[in-house]
């Protein structure tokens, strides 16, 4: 076991990992633990663009973004903290921009917007070209305009290091972070690292699904990591379903298409939208749009031999257009479908995206141990975290603002705290003993059951009962499931025993972490019985504000024979300018 | 609504006519023998399915010490990048009925840099390459604007192509002037600076020309274009380090 000590430690070096070393850096001695080298973060798969309200190409203010972005997530946003993401929202992108970002331009050499779903001008008349964009690969130049000035900046990488553990030490009754644990994925060795501050910026946990635009590597490892040390998870029942999957793979297909004028066709070429949404049709939120893909599906109008999907169609778009603006996607479903998109409509269905739920954090990122008590040296940013800046359901192009605007506050926010706190918080007696036990346990088992076999079994369970519409039952079904699941994971082993690059052992350890987040989604979703952005309950369809309108908040609780459960509180949603509406598009 | 093209693709994924191809893999782990071994596997598969979907199905059913890299699985994170049948591809752009699944599917790790298991290699050198040639913007403006810089959409145009790298190493590891010296700052460096280089915006050009003008720089380049065949992402490579040399003689880009 090595020990290190630095002020700073990010845990992840996707879009919020590295905007916030860019800032650490500066500021205090900075490490960033990556369990995969910096540019293969799944920031990089993020297609369509980055809001901002520029008003470059046409009027708009940061007002009216706020007020999208709150109606977007169904008015479980916390309304101070979406009020920084549209007004930080500008110089977010300018300073990416002056980082070297390659924006598409205007006529007159501004950076280019187009439009998105739910961003609308003067709150919700018409859509409104708010997203800031580089063609159909957005995010993968912000992930290497990121990296390119990380790089410049010096900041020091420890690549293929899987944070496992979060330590936390308790002085005067205040828990305190104390640093974390990590396994070098090269050599199987355990590092300790001793730190001033904590950032966790490791991404999502769409994995627990199957049909996910999700990589395989997206396993709530950070969120997992801090649950068990008994810190609280919100909103985890809140899952976004992105529209234009590729039908049965997932792979996503940007909001952007529909921007640049696609449409969605039903098996009768119905442009099904104009029925659900008659202002912003296929430019709807996200919820609304893959509702209503599920509508028609179920009600006969699906296509294809099943009827299980429906047409992206971008028949009617010049193929010059669909070069310059979505160059990727279209590729996608030549190379995936063997489908010209020129001429051919692409079969699409919903696809698990994106967690609007997290580890709790403040503005300043600042990791929350209940309503309102602050973990001293604990930070979290991006999509591991939820601030609240996007409730019940985020509108397309906030989580790269979210990134790059929480991902810089949590940097500059931690590097800060490290440089006025004099002293290490102590580390625990044998810091990476759990760690080590898990691995122990993993290498040495004699048990049955496969990794791939429960995670298949778990996969197909949320997919089938905690997707877009979920019903009592069906959740009851997956929380059932899961339980069976977890004893089950009790007896798994795996084959390679070796300690280089044992990716076998790794995987076992992230279907852990999926199964813990799948509990804590499916039960936090069971106790809210009402339905609101991309928590529908088909037994409760209506909002409830009386009774909901309220942050989830679980805690894992351990018995005194050691047996964990999943204990459940709320957390008051902040209201400032905007009262709750009901919701259109 | 629907097309032939159409009709036939839902058809054919209605089916899932499966077959059965043999995998044969390059297997290499220090901890077991210092000899590198080739190790057949049969599996049933759909030939719509990935390479990247096979070496899981032998990963999760077959033989859980098979080690490679991968995360994104559609071609945008770079992790995958291996050697399919004799030519570097990414194991999850690959689609098994394009590379003849009659015969064995020989998948390797992507060569000139040191093996460390299986399919994953040492990385370290790669990336060395591409930090040495100053990927980043600089410029010498003493007062930031405050706003955005201007560009034409020309001007965007010109470095478009080179932006599109995802730094997976296909191209670096296909040259064979890479292969007899590490030295050699390789494809994708250049094609990073080539990137800065062409950008408007950027003004250390002529460092970095200065930087590839070295003994190990463009010079070493002997257009075979593997790189170009080899670049998952379509980036006309050897193009690329073409107009790098070109602006070092002319000293104008």
């Amino acid at each position: 076991m090595k020990i290190h000590k630095y002020d700073t430690v990010i845990v992840g070096a996707g879009g919020a990992g590295m905007r916030a070393a860019i800032e650490s850096t500066k500021r205090s001695r900075t490490a960033v633990l990556t369990k995969l080298y910096p540019t293969r973060s799944h920031t990089g798969a993020a297609q369509g663009g980055m809001a901002a309200a520029l008003a470059n190409v046409e009027e708009d203010n940061w007002e009216w973004h706020t007020f999208d972005t709150v109606k977007g997530g169904d008015y479980l946003v916390d309304q101070d903290a979406a009020e920084i993401l549209a007004k930080e929202a500008i110089d977010s992108v300018l300073d990416l921009e002056k980082m070297g970002l390659p924006f598409n331009r205007t006529p007159n050499g501004t950076i280019d917007q187009r439009r998105f779903g739910g961003h609308s001008r003067n709150h919700g008349e018409a859509p409104v070209r708010r997203s800031c964009y580089a063609a159909d690969r957005t995010g993968h130049m912000i992930l290497q305009t990121l990296y390119q000035n990380c790089v410049k900046e010096g900041v020091e990488f420890f690549n293929e290091f899987y944070v496992l553990d979060q330590l936390i030490t308790e002085e005067d009754g205040v828990r305190k972070s104390a640093g974390v644990v990590a396994y070098e994925l090269a050599t199987g060795e355990i590092h300790v690292f001793q730190a001033k501050a904590v950032i966790y910026a490791s991404g999502g946990c769409g994995k627990f699904f199957k049909v996910t635009s999700n990589a395989h590597t997206l396993t709530g490892d950070g969120q997992a990591a801090v649950y068990r040390r008994g810190l609280p998870l919100e909103d985890m029942e809140f899952f976004q379903f992105h529209p234009t999957g590729i039908w049965r793979m997932g792979i996503l297909l940007t909001e952007g298409a529909r921007g640049e004028g696609g449409i969605l066709r039903n098996k009768d070429g119905e442009r099904f939208m104009e029925k659900y949404a008659p202002v912003m049709k296929d430019l709807a939120s996200r919820d609304v749009v893959s509702r209503s893909i599920y509508t028609e599906i179920r009600e006969g109008r699906g296509c294809g031999p099943e009827g299980d999907h429906v047409y992206l169609d971008l028949t009617h778009l010049p193929p010059e257009q669909l070069d310059a603006k979505l160059p990727d996607i279209t590729e996608f479903a030549r190379t995936y479908l063997g489908i010209e998109p020129y001429t051919d409509p692409i079969p699409i269905q919903p696809t698990a995206h994106y967690a609007m739920g997290g580890i709790p954090t403040n503005v300043e990122g600042e990791v929350l141990a209940d309503n309102t008590t602050v973990v001293p040296g604990l930070y979290a940013a991006g999509e591991v975290a939820c601030v609240s800046v996007h409730g019940a359901n985020r509108l397309g192009t906030n989580s790269l603002l979210d990134i790059n605007v929480f991902g810089r506050r949590a940097g500059i926010a931690a590097a800060e705290y490290s440089q006025r706190t004099a002293t290490f918080v102590e580390l625990p007696e044998n810091p990476a003993q759990l760690v080590v036990d898990q691995i122990e346990q993993l290498r040495s088992s004699t048990g049955t059951e496969r990794v791939a076999t429960l995670r298949k079994e778990l996969q197909e369970t949320m997919d089938a009962n905690v997707m877009v519409f979920r019903t009592e039952q069906t959740i009851k079904t997956a929380v059932e499931k899961i339980a069976e699941l977890r004893e089950r994971y009790k007896n798994v082993s795996i084959q390679d025993k070796g300690r280089r690059f044992n990716t076998d052992l790794l995987e076992a350890i992230e279907l852990g972490n999926l199964l813990d987040l799948a509990e804590v989604m499916a039960v936090s979703a069971l106790a809210r019985k009402e339905s609101r952005g991309g928590h529908y309950r088909e037994d409760y369809p209506n909002r409830d504000d009386v009774n909901f309108m309220r942050h989830t908040m679980a805690y894992r609780e351990v018995g005194d024979d050691g047996t964990d459960s999943i204990r459940l509180d709320y957390k008051p949603v902040v209201q400032t300018r905007y009262q709750p509406m009901e919701r259109k598009y | 609504m629907a097309t032939p093209v159409l009709d036939k693709v839902e058809a054919e994924a209605a089916a899932s006519p499966y077959i059965t191809v043999t995998f044969r893999i390059r297997r290499f782990n220090p901890e077991v023998s210092a000899e590198a071994v080739w190790e057949d596997f049969q599996l049933e598969i759909d030939p719509k399915e990935r390479v990247l979907d096979g070496l899981h199905k032998i990963k999760w059913d077959l033989d859980g010490t098979l080690t490679f890299r991968r995360s994104c699985a559609h071609g945008i994170c770079g992790s995958d990048a291996m050697r399919i049948n004799g030519k570097n591809r990414l194991a999850c752009k690959t689609l098994i009925k394009d590379i003849n699944p009659e015969k064995p599917i020989t998948v390797e790790a992507i060569k000139g840099l040191t093996v460390l298991k299986d399919l994953v290699v040492d990385m370290d050198p790669f990336f060395q390459a591409y930090r040495d040639v100053m990927p980043f913007l600089i410029t010498k403006d003493t007062n930031e604007p405050t706003r955005e810089r201007l560009q034409t959409a020309e001007d965007r145009e010109r470095f478009d192509d080179t932006t599109k790298c995802i730094l997976c190493a296909a191209c670096t590891s296909s040259c064979p002037v890479f292969w007899n010296d590490g030295q050699y700052f390789g494809p994708a460096a250049i094609v990073n600076a080539h990137r800065f280089i062409f950008d408007s915006r950027d003004e250390a050009g002529e460092q970095r020309l200065e930087i590839l003008n070295d003994r190990d720089g463009v010079w070493r380049c002997r257009t075979t274009f593997n790189c170009t065949d080899a670049c998952p992402r379509g980036i006309e490579v050897t193009k690329a380090i073409a107009e790098v040399k070109k602006a070092l003689i002319t000293r104008r880009f």
